[in-house]
């Protein structure tokens, strides 16, 4: 009973969130309003007892992706008044596809040739169970390629990322590391004999 | 109880949303960027459902790597989204015209 209240509190939040996201006038609320949503999903998650997705979606959707996010729309001088015109000529359109999109998702849901139980609940987990083990031993058995493949994408990713932001500016003094570390004493050094007692050389 | 119908519901409506977003944002790249951020998410809620309700992992792991491939995404489109605004001065989908698209 208490979990499906609060299911409903924070599907309600979910949502009003969403509808936060969407319809924002300032970028920097839409960012926070989908840190909300990410949190209250990962509440939601908690709840289906999903602990380690709902740890990992803190950590990297609101810890990384979302602090990104807010950099970028920090950074970016933005003139939200001109982004904004013509918000509501497509708005209707935007709403035709949404109740579509859900009435054809809801066709689904309430068809029973499919044979899927939907008003059921999970089943109760076993004592000692841990998510976090069953996770990690389907991931470094069965999906270890997958998990080697996912790695070497956040690798890729992390080069393009600084490949496209890196910018050389003209006139800029820097060192020439190895410029300076293969000079010779030849090059600048020059030795010359004087007789002592005699003038210039 | 939570059922499955219960979280599939709630994800239809946050991908309703999100689409929906898509829609009415369609000039501004970076809400553009947070509404597939939401839809991703509501995809991930029904992987981590089905998980749940069918009592297989399979889901989870799953979601685990649309978490890295999202990441990913979303760190290359904001660096293309800044190397843009450095040429353009504008996040504008609008402005992106050179391919005559």
């Amino acid at each position: 009973m208490l979990v499906t209240v609060l299911f409903y509190a924070f599907a309600t939040i979910l949502v009003a969130s969403g509808l936060g996201v969407i319809t924002a006038r300032n970028p920097v609320h839409a960012a926070l309003s989908l840190v909300l949503c990410f949190f209250t999903s990962a509440v939601l998650w908690l709840l289906i007892e999903a602990e380690f997705l709902a740890i990992a979606l803190v950590l990297v959707y609101v810890g990384a992706v979302m602090v990104l996010f807010l950099f970028v729309v920090m950074m970016l001088d933005i003139r939200v008044e001109e982004l904004r015109r013509g918000f509501t000529r497509h708005a209707w359109l935007g709403w035709v596809v949404t109740a579509t999109v859900i009435a054809e998702i809801v066709g689904v849901l309430v068809q029973r040739r499919l044979g899927l139980d939907t008003t059921r609940g999970a089943a109760p987990l076993p004592a000692g169970y841990s998510n976090a083990n069953e996770l990690g031993v389907a991931l470094f058995t069965r999906y270890a390629y997958a998990i080697e493949i996912a790695a070497l994408l956040l690798l890729v990713a992390i080069i393009a990322a600084i490949a496209l932001t890196l910018r050389h500016r003209r006139g800029l003094k820097v060192q020439d590391i190895s410029a300076q570390v293969a000079v010779r004493a030849s090059d600048r050094l020059r030795m010359v004999k004087l007789k002592p007692g005699g003038g210039q050389p | 109880m939570i059922t499955l119908g219960h979280m599939l519901t709630l994800s239809a409506i946050l991908f309703a949303l999100s689409v929906a977003g898509i829609f009415i944002n369609r000039r501004n790249v970076l809400l553009l960027l947070m509404c597939i951020e939401l839809l991703l998410l509501s995809a991930n809620f029904n992987f981590v459902a089905f998980s749940r309700f069918l009592g297989q992992i399979d889901g989870q792991i799953f979601v685990f790597f649309i978490l890295t491939v999202a990441a990913a995404e979303s760190a290359i489109g904001l660096a293309i989204l800044v190397v843009l605004f450095r040429e353009r001065r504008s996040i504008d989908v609008q402005d992106l015209d050179t391919l005559r698209g």
